[in-house]
C-alpha cells in the first residue's frame, strides 16, 4: 500500500438534467473517493443517488461536469472494465447456471477456460455457494441470487465496485447476513466500493464514509465519516457509537430535506 | 406415472366424445333427413369405423392396404416438411436478426415480410417449381422451399419480439462490461429470444405440413400426402372414407411435428417455469 491514498473517483461540478432541463436530477456534485474506501450514498427517493452511481459507471452521461475514474474518463474506465456492478435485482441470466453466470464477464474478457474455472471456484467459496454450481438462478432464494450477482461483479477483480441497493429487496435477516459477508469480501479484495442504499443502519454499518444527498435538485447535503473500528462484527451493531452515528445520520437526512418527500411525491424509478 | 395415466385417460375421453358427437349427429341427420346446415349421409359424414376400416383395406384391387400407401406418402411428405421447416426456421431467424440491428431496416422491410404471407402459396408455387426445376433442383426440394415460405414468417415475427425482450437491466449490465453490439446480441438477446423462438416453431411445424401438401400438386408430385389427397378427392363421392382416412394421417403428421418441437424445447430450454409459453 502506498502512503498517500490514491484517488479512484473524482467528480467535479457534475450536473444531470432530464427533459431539456425541466428536471434537475443532480446539481453541482463534487466528490472524491479514495482507493479502498467504502462509500454509501443515502437519501430519499428522487435525490439522484442511483443516477450518480450510473454517471460514475458511465451508464448515464452527465449534462455537465467532469468525471474521472482511476485517472481516466469514465468512458475509458468502462472500456477498461474497471467496474463491477450489482443492481437491486440480481439480473442473472435464466438460461445460465450459477457457474455460467459468474463466467459471463470472464468470457467477455476472453479468459481461457481453465483460468475461468479456477476463478469461479474461488468466487463460489467467497460468497459461500459451493455446491450450487449447476443450479439455475430460479432455483435459488433471493439472497443466494444476489450473492451470485456479487460473485459475478467481483469475478474479474474490478478496481471499483458499484452497488445499487443490492439488498433492498431482501428481508432484514438476510440483509444483515449479507452485510457481514460483503464486508469480509471487501476486506479481502480491497475493492473500492460505492453503495447506494435507503437503509440508515446499513449505511452506518458498512461504510467508511456516508454521503447524504437531498432532493430537488439532487445534491450532496453532508458527508459523514464513520469512525467505527474495523473489522466490523455483529457486536458493532450493539456499540453505543453505532447508535450515535445512526442518530447523527438520521438527523442529517432530515436536515437535508428527506421530509419533503411526503409533501411532494418524488418521481418513481430513481432512488 | 399417474400423470401419464391421467393424460391417456383424458385423451381417450375426448376422443370418445368426438366419436359420440360425430355418430350422434350422423344418426339424427339420417333419421330425420336433415338438410341444414348440410345434408347428412354416408358421403358427407362416413361412419368413423368405416374410415378406420378403410385404412386396413386395399385401396385398389389386390393392392396394399391404404395405411401402407399413406405411410409411404407420409414419409415422403415428412422429408419435405423437415427440410422446409429447417430452411424456414434458419432464414426466418436470420431475417429477424438482421432487422433487429437497425430500426430503419425493420421499418422498411417488415411490411414486405407481412405482405409475403398475403400471396397464396398456389400463386408462387409454379414460379418456384419451374424456376428451381430449370436449375436442376429436384421437385421435392422445391416443395420444401415452398413450405419454408410459410414457416419463416412466424419465426421472423416472434424472434424479433424475442430479441427485443431482453431485460433492459441486463443490457445495462452488458454495457458495464463494455460489451459490443455482437456480444450483446449473441450472449443476451439471442438467448432471451429462445422461448419466443420455440413458440414460433410450434406454429411453424404444422404450417410446414400444410405448405408441403398444398405445394405437392403444384409440383406434380404424386408420392406424397398432397398427391394422395388430390387423388382421393376425385373419388370422394364413391369412397369418401379414403379421403377422410388420408386427412387423419395428415393431421397425425402435423401433430407428430408439433410434439417433436415440444420435446426438443423440453430438452434444450432451461428457464424459470413462468417463462414457458
Amino acid at each position: 500500500m502506498t502512503d498517500a491514498p490514491e484517488k479512484v473517483v473524482e467528480l467535479e461540478g457534475v450536473t444531470k438534467e432530464f427533459a431539456q432541463g425541466k428536471t434537475v436530477a443532480l446539481q453541482g456534485i463534487d466528490l472524491t473517493i479514495d482507493s479502498g474506501e467504502f462509500v454509501s450514498l443515502i437519501g430519499p427517493s428522487g435525490c439522484g443517488k442511483s443516477t450518480l452511481l450510473r454517471i460514475i459507471g458511465d451508464l448515464v452521461e452527465p449534462t455537465s461536469g467532469k468525471v474521472t475514474v482511476n485517472g481516466k474518463t469514465a468512458h475509458q474506465a468502462r472500456s477498461d472494465r474497471d467496474y463491477g456492478i450489482v443492481f437491486q435485482h440480481a439480473v442473472l441470466y435464466d438460461w445460465r447456471t450459477v457457474t455460467k453466470n459468474i463466467a459471463l464477464p470472464l468470457e467477455m474478457l476472453g479468459w481461457p477456460r481453465a483460468k475461468r474455472a479456477d476463478r469461479i471456484k474461488e468466487m463460489l467459496e467467497l460468497v459461500e455457494l459451493t455446491g450450487f454450481e449447476s443450479h439455475y438462478p430460479w432455483q435459488l432464494s433471493g439472497g443466494m441470487q444476489q450473492r451470485v450477482s456479487i460473485a459475478r461483479a467481483l469475478s474479474f477483480s474490478p478496481p471499483l465496485l458499484l452497488m445499487d441497493e443490492p439488498f433492498g429487496a431482501l428481508d432484514e435477516m438476510t440483509r444483515e447476513r449479507l452485510n457481514m459477508e460483503l464486508l469480509s469480501i471487501w476486506r479481502e479484495t480491497r475493492s473500492t466500493t460505492i453503495f447506494v442504499t435507503h437503509s440508515i443502519a446499513e449505511a452506518v454499518f458498512l461504510s467508511t464514509r456516508v454521503v447524504v444527498m437531498s432532493p430537488r435538485p439532487g445534491r450532496i447535503a453532508e458527508i459523514l465519516e464513520i469512525d467505527l473500528p474495523q473489522p466490523r462484527t455483529a457486536e458493532t451493531r450493539e456499540d453505543p457509537r453505532f447508535f450515535e452515528l445512526v442518530t447523527e445520520l438520521r438527523e442529517s437526512l432530515h436536515r437535508g430535506g428527506a421530509d419533503q418527500v411526503f409533501e411532494k411525491l418524488a418521481p418513481e424509478g430513481d432512488g | 406415472m399417474r400423470n401419464a395415466g391421467k393424460r391417456v385417460g383424458v385423451f381417450a375421453l375426448v376422443l370418445g366424445v368426438i366419436w359420440g358427437l360425430w355418430e350422434g349427429w350422423h344418426w339424427i341427420g339420417t333419421r330425420f333427413n336433415l338438410t341444414w346446415p348440410f345434408p347428412v349421409n354416408n358421403v358427407t359424414m362416413p361412419h368413423l369405423h368405416k374410415i378406420v376400416e378403410a385404412l386396413f383395406q386395399p385401396a385398389q384391387v389386390n393392392g396394399p392396404w391404404l395405411i401402407q400407401i399413406l405411410w409411404h406418402n407420409s414419409l415422403f411428405t415428412a422429408k419435405e416438411c423437415i427440410l422446409g421447416f429447417l430452411i424456414g426456421a434458419i432464414v426466418g431467424f436470420l431475417i429477424a436478426v438482421a432487422l433487429s440491428q437497425s430500426r430503419v431496416l425493420a421499418l422498411g422491410f417488415i411490411p414486405y415480410v407481412v405482405a409475403s404471407q398475403t400471396i397464396p402459396l398456389l400463386a408462387i408455387a409454379p414460379m418456384v417449381v419451374v424456376g428451381l426445376g430449370s436449375k436442376g433442383v429436384k421437385d421435392w426440394i422445391s416443395v420444401a422451399v415452398l413450405a419454408a415460405y410459410l414457416t419463416f414468417f412466424p419465426v421472423t415475427i416472434n424472434t424479433l419480439r424475442g430479441l427485443e425482450s431482453a431485460d433492459p437491466r441486463a443490457v445495462e449490465l452488458m454495457e458495464s462490461y463494455a460489451a459490443g453490439r455482437w456480444q450483446i446480441l449473441w450472449k443476451l438477446q439471442v438467448p432471451s429470444s429462445i422461448p419466443y423462438l420455440f413458440s414460433a416453431f410450434r406454429i411453424a411445424a404444422p404450417l410446414a405440413v400444410v405448405g408441403a401438401i398444398i405445394s405437392e400438386p403444384a409440383a406434380s408430385i404424386q408420392g406424397g400426402l398432397g398427391g394422395a389427397i388430390v387423388n382421393f378427392s376425385q373419388y370422394y363421392t364413391i369412397e369418401p372414407q379414403e379421403l377422410w382416412a388420408t386427412n387423419i394421417i395428415t393431421a397425425l403428421l402435423g401433430i407428430a411435428f408439433f410434439l417433436a418441437i415440444v420435446l426438443v424445447e423440453k430438452l434444450v430450454v432451461h428457464r424459470a417455469p413462468e417463462h414457458y409459453a
